[in-house]
């Protein structure tokens, strides 16, 4: 069973990936170094699947695309927070980590608390308790059916989010 | 018709737009560095396509410059090749991403620029939506000219009065970031207005639009103006301004009542007057950034700096923003002061400020730094802390050893704007 991992209010990038340990594009050294810092035992101890669950402003600060890389590559399975950075919202989409906006899930969920998700429509079940969280915007909604937003835009160009605006 | 955004929008695209609108838009230039650039660049590739145009993709090394580590030469290989094989014409290893984009004149009021880096909002300065994005969004831009946006509503910020002495454009900025929170303008455009913001130069103003990601802004936008027009240097009036704009919200700061705002660990919202935490002992003082590192901010520092010596305990380390600034600040003489103060004067480029070179932090240190991020770890070691403060602060807290108020120094004599000084963009 997939497990919660919680973290606070205002996680950074830099908290998510240092300056330090970002000099690759190496998703697997990415992977090893997330939250090296702010949760030294990170990387060690999730598993496939696990699920980050975050405070307000989530992935707040620098535009580095390693962070929601390194999120993804250490196995996390989805990220759902009390609200988002825009830039860090938009990356995670667009390489494809789910990422989903609910409130009422933050005071509701302990760390190792067992939980799924379906992505698609944002319903969340923690501890036996369900929680629906925001659904995503129409673009997001085409790019995770493709994939990635590369995968979108090999395949079906501009086109693809000009029909859903 | 409405914000500067949407007016902006509007004319791009050719029909009216409206805020909460998804469109896809051309852009001006597509900006990347040595960090995002290799991310970007391997997604590009991905779409197996041309570039889109090389004269209008800008690679800058600015993050790590020169190299320090195998690894991110590495990096910096990766950006050269690119540019090699796909001739990319402007590149550069000359200052901070952000003030080469309007140094160099790639910025344009109405114009729309996308950045692979988080501060892309400090083109707003000069009337131009930009904003960050990252390294996917970006390979997109490289291969097709245009990304999406949804069109963001607008917070109107009004900054009321003339600025007290000792008051400068990160106060009222931080101000502004205590009032609203660290992500009090999540997914919202800012428009900075009233007479404070009025009588600022470019490069003041560049330092509003700058923080304004800070507290969670998509683009921050300054009405062009005469003080534009002298930057660039050039003759055109520009028509650009919001029409019966309907805003989200309208926020008024009364700049004359303000005292210097710091900027205290672990938050960018973390912020409390000066008079509350004056005496912080102190180990590094970082005078530079693409908030702060320009021309304005140098001569601020250099002036509380002449014929004194910095603290012992703190080591000073002074990065100008770009090349020309650096050239500017050596033919005025400030580079000698820094130098004979016993400051550290570094390459142009990003310095300090991201924790990878230049004076990283240890465990335990403290630093006060004129830049925009204090996240814990973001200078080095994660049980350090970081103060974010105005460029005269640094100068008064380098000459204490500990976070000092300038206003209590003698006023050095601060030179007119830099738009004069320098004489606009080269």
């Amino acid at each position: 069973m997939a497990r919660v991992f919680k973290f606070g209010d205002g996680i950074s990038t830099d908290a998510i990936i240092p300056g330090r340990y970002n000099v690759t594009t190496d998703p697997s050294e990415l992977g090893k170094a997330c939250f090296i810092e702010a949760r030294p035992d990170f990387a060690n101890t999730v598993q496939s699947g696990d699920v980050i669950v975050g405070g307000r402003n989530f992935g707040c600060g620098s535009s580095r695309e390693h962070a929601p890389m390194a999120i993804k590559a250490a196995g996390v399975h989805a990220v759902v927070a009390r609200s988002f950075a825009r830039i860090f919202y938009r990356n995670a989409i667009n390489i494809g980590l789910p990422v989903i906006q609910c409130d009422a899930i933050y005071d509701a969920v302990g760390d190792g608390d067992p939980v799924s998700i379906d992505i698609r429509s944002g319903a969340i079940d923690v501890n036996g308790k369900m929680f629906q969280g925001e659904a995503p915007g129409p673009v997001a909604v085409a790019i995770m059916e493709a994939g990635t937003l590369i995968d979108l835009i090999k395949t079906r160009g501009w086109a693809a989010i000009e029909e859903v605006s | 018709m409405g914000t500067l955004t949407e007016e902006i929008f509007s004319r791009r695209i050719g029909r009216q737009v409206h805020a909460g609108e998804i469109v896809v838009a051309p852009v001006d230039y597509a900006m990347a560095h040595d960090v995002t650039g290799p991310l970007a660049i391997e997604a590009f590739r991905k779409l197996d396509v041309p570039l889109w145009d090389p004269e209008r993709v800008i690679m800058v090394f600015d993050h790590i410059l020169p190299a320090n580590t195998v690894a991110s030469a590495g990096l910096h290989k990766i950006v050269r090749d690119f540019a090699d094989e796909y001739s990319v014409t402007h590149v550069f290893q000359e200052g901070i991403c952000h003030q080469l984009m309007v140094e160099k004149g790639f910025i344009r009021p109405g114009g729309i620029v996308v950045g692979a880096d988080s501060h892309s909002t400090t083109y707003g300065a000069l009337g131009c939506f930009s904003a960050g994005f990252g390294s996917t969004d970006i390979a997109v831009t490289f291969a097709t000219g245009k990304t999406w946006f949804r069109v963001p509503e607008t917070i109107r910020i009004n900054l009321r009065g003339a600025l007290p002495p000792g008051i400068f454009p990160k106060d009222l900025a931080l101000k502004v970031i205590r009032m609203l929170g660290a992500e009090g303008a999540n997914y919202l455009a800012v428009e900075w207005g009233g007479e404070a913001v009025e009588a600022m130069s470019v490069d003041e103003r560049l330092t509003l639009a700058n923080l304004t990601v800070d507290f969670g802004g998509k683009a921050g936008l300054c009405e062009p103006d005469e003080h534009t027009r002298a930057y660039l240097g050039e003759a055109e009036v520009f028509d650009l301004h919001p029409i019966a704009p309907a805003y989200r919200s309208v926020i008024e700061v009364d700049a004359e009542k303000l005292e210097p705002q710091i900027a205290c660990p672990p938050a960018i919202d973390n912020v409390q007057d000066l008079s509350a935490v004056e005496g912080t002992e102190l180990d590094e003082v970082f005078v530079g950034s693409c908030a702060n590192g320009r021309i304005e901010d140098l001569a601020i520092v250099a002036g509380y700096f002449k014929g004194k010596q910095v603290h012992p305990r703190t080591r000073t380390i002074v990065v100008p923003a770009s090349k020309q600034i650096y050239m500017e600040a050596l033919a005025r003489g400030y580079i000698q002061t820094f130098m004979e103060s016993g400051a550290l004067v570094m390459n142009a480029g990003c310095g300090p400020c991201l924790g990878r070179q230049h004076g990283v932090l240890g465990p335990g240190e403290r630093a006060l730094s004129t830049s925009n991020r204090n996240y814990a770890g973001r200078m080095g070691s994660a049980q350090a802390d970081i103060y974010l403060a105005n460029p005269a602060v640094a100068a008064a807290s380098a000459l204490a050893g500990a976070i000092a108020d300038p206003r209590l120094l003698p006023l050095p004599a601060l030179p007119k704007r830099v738009w004069e000084l320098v004489g606009g963009r080269n």
